[in-house]
């Protein structure tokens, strides 16, 4: 189980909670289960060639990511953040 | 695709405005009625807003909707005009399509947004940045609807928005790359597609345009695509390619529904029509007074007459401000298809008003007489309730606007 930190931006989809949990070895599915339980949100942050967008950055323990390879362990933390831009 | 093939033999243009205007005539004796609920939908960088009247003199604004965000494109279903499609995204996340059955109460999200097919191990796929343009399919197809993205990509929904498929006779077309150039070579904003028109004869029969890489037609509801670009101008291609039949920048085109065979086109260099079969752009924005010039981004039709038709003239010298001419806005009209153009700025700014107009932003309603609506990217909606002979302030601060558009709920 992932704990995942969610930007003000995505939590439209979980009913407003900052914090969720999913199910996977990988990011790549970690976000699929993400995406199970909370419809709509996987494609607005990975793109359908599966590249992570633009704006946001996905961090692994504090570590960012740049691509949905990498392995998870039970208790580990992942952060999806956008870019600190606006305007 | 059921649709059957016409076998009524087509009518002339003549015969097709005679009959347009007998039709316009009729609809007009039969619209002296008590007044209609409409709304006038706008999208903007910061959500969408909805502005309600019954009389068009005194309107009331009703919003946000998706506040936030992105919405290019925000269009009522005219075969159920309670359904609204919406095209959203913000600045950060990804592009989706909402759809509300109930006149914006509520919204749900597609299931499926519009995205290109996941390439093949090795190959650099592409992406939807945004849905800049929304269609309502065919009145035969009532569930259809039709989506323009940027980069250049056209889908399909058969389940009211819910899920979309692209089209891939379009967004695999081997020589689309060719048309429009790789995705950077796109405007600032990406490259379009936009001005999805289907035929109200024939639901096979389609038109898109490419900003850039021109207008193209489809005989087989989009299986397959050529270029329709003759007789309109290239001037900023290299003089070797300005007669190629591809590569132009058609800002907006629009059918008329009522003769279906004539186009109108606003062009990054001028105003034209067509008047099928005869394949060939005539430029009528040569008619317009030269301090003025003929580039602007809408391009709006009178819902009952072919010849009349209305754009929104912005400056397109030097570094393109497409702004309008000499900070002086005005909507300009022709009655007659283009021989001549009327200023129609009665109570618009007479100075220092530097309006941008975009293509979505200029929208026609179907009273008596018509009633005109635009939107500017510094918020501010105008509306005329007299085809544009005066106008008058609908709504003065909201965000940067990217599409208006009339709805009879």
């Amino acid at each position: 189980m992932t704990r995942v930190y969610l930007p003000t931006p995505l939590r439209s989809y979980t009913g407003e909670e900052a914090t969720v949990t999913a199910d996977g070895d990988t990011v790549a599915e970690v976000l699929a289960d993400l995406d199970r339980r909370y419809p709509g949100i996987r494609f607005r942050i990975i793109d359908e060639q599966d590249r992570i967008r633009r704006h946001i950055k996905i961090f692994v323990n504090g570590h960012d990511v740049t691509d949905l390879a990498p392995g998870l362990s039970d208790g580990d933390e992942l952060t999806i953040i956008c870019a600190i831009s606006g305007g | 695709m059921t649709a059957k093939p016409r076998t009524r033999k087509k009518p002339s243009t003549r015969a097709a405005l005679r009959t347009a205007k007998v039709n316009a005539k009729a609809k007009t004796k039969a619209k002296a009625s008590a007044p209609k609920a409409l709304a006038v939908l706008i999208g903007t960088r910061k959500g969408a807003w909805i502005l309600r009247t019954r009389d068009r003199k005194s309107f009331a604004l009703h919003g946000p909707h998706f506040f936030g965000h992105i919405v290019n494109h925000l269009v009522s279903d005219p075969r159920d005009p309670r359904r609204l499609v919406a095209a959203v995204k913000t600045g950060h996340l990804g592009p989706t399509v909402f759809r509300s059955p109930d006149f914006g109460e509520t919204w749900k999200e597609a299931a499926r947004p519009p995205a290109f097919a996941k390439a093949e191990e090795g190959q650099d796929g592409r992406a939807v940045g945004h849905v800049f343009w929304l269609t309502p399919g065919h009145p035969s197809q009532p569930r259809v609807w039709w989506a323009g993205a940027s980069p250049h990509g056209l889908f399909r929904s058969d389940d009211e928005g819910g899920t979309w498929s692209g089209v891939s006779g379009f967004n695999d077309h081997p020589e689309r790359p060719k048309w429009s150039g790789p995705d950077k070579d796109g405007p600032p904003d990406g490259a379009t597609t936009h001005s999805i028109l289907i035929d109200p004869r024939d639901p096979r029969r389609m038109y898109l345009g490419l900003s850039g890489g021109g207008f193209f037609t489809s005989d087989d509801a989009g299986g397959g695509w050529r270029p329709l670009n003759k007789g309109c101008a290239m001037d900023f291609m290299p003089e070797e390619l300005k007669n190629q039949e591809w590569g132009h920048d058609p800002h907006c085109v629009s059918l008329h529904p009522l003769m279906p065979d004539r186009l109108y086109q606003q062009n990054h260099c001028g105003i034209y029509r067509m008047d099928r079969p005869n394949d060939v752009w005539v430029r009528i924005g040569d008619n317009m007074p030269r301090t003025v010039g003929d580039i602007g981004f809408p391009m709006t039709l009178h819902p009952r007459d072919p010849d009349v038709a209305w754009v929104f003239p912005m400056d397109g010298g030097t570094v393109w401000p497409r702004t309008s001419p000499q900070g002086k806005p005005s909507v300009y009209g022709t009655r007659n298809a283009g021989k001549s153009w009327q200023r129609l700025d009665n109570g618009l700014p007479r100075e220092q008003a530097w309006y941008t107009v975009k293509r979505q932003c200029m929208a026609a309603d179907d009273g008596d007489p018509v009633g005109l609506y635009f939107g500017t990217t510094s918020g501010a909606v105008w509306n005329s309730r007299d085809e544009g002979q005066s106008w008058q302030n609908i709504a003065a601060d909201l965000p940067h606007i990217y599409s208006v558009t009339v709805a009879r709920p």
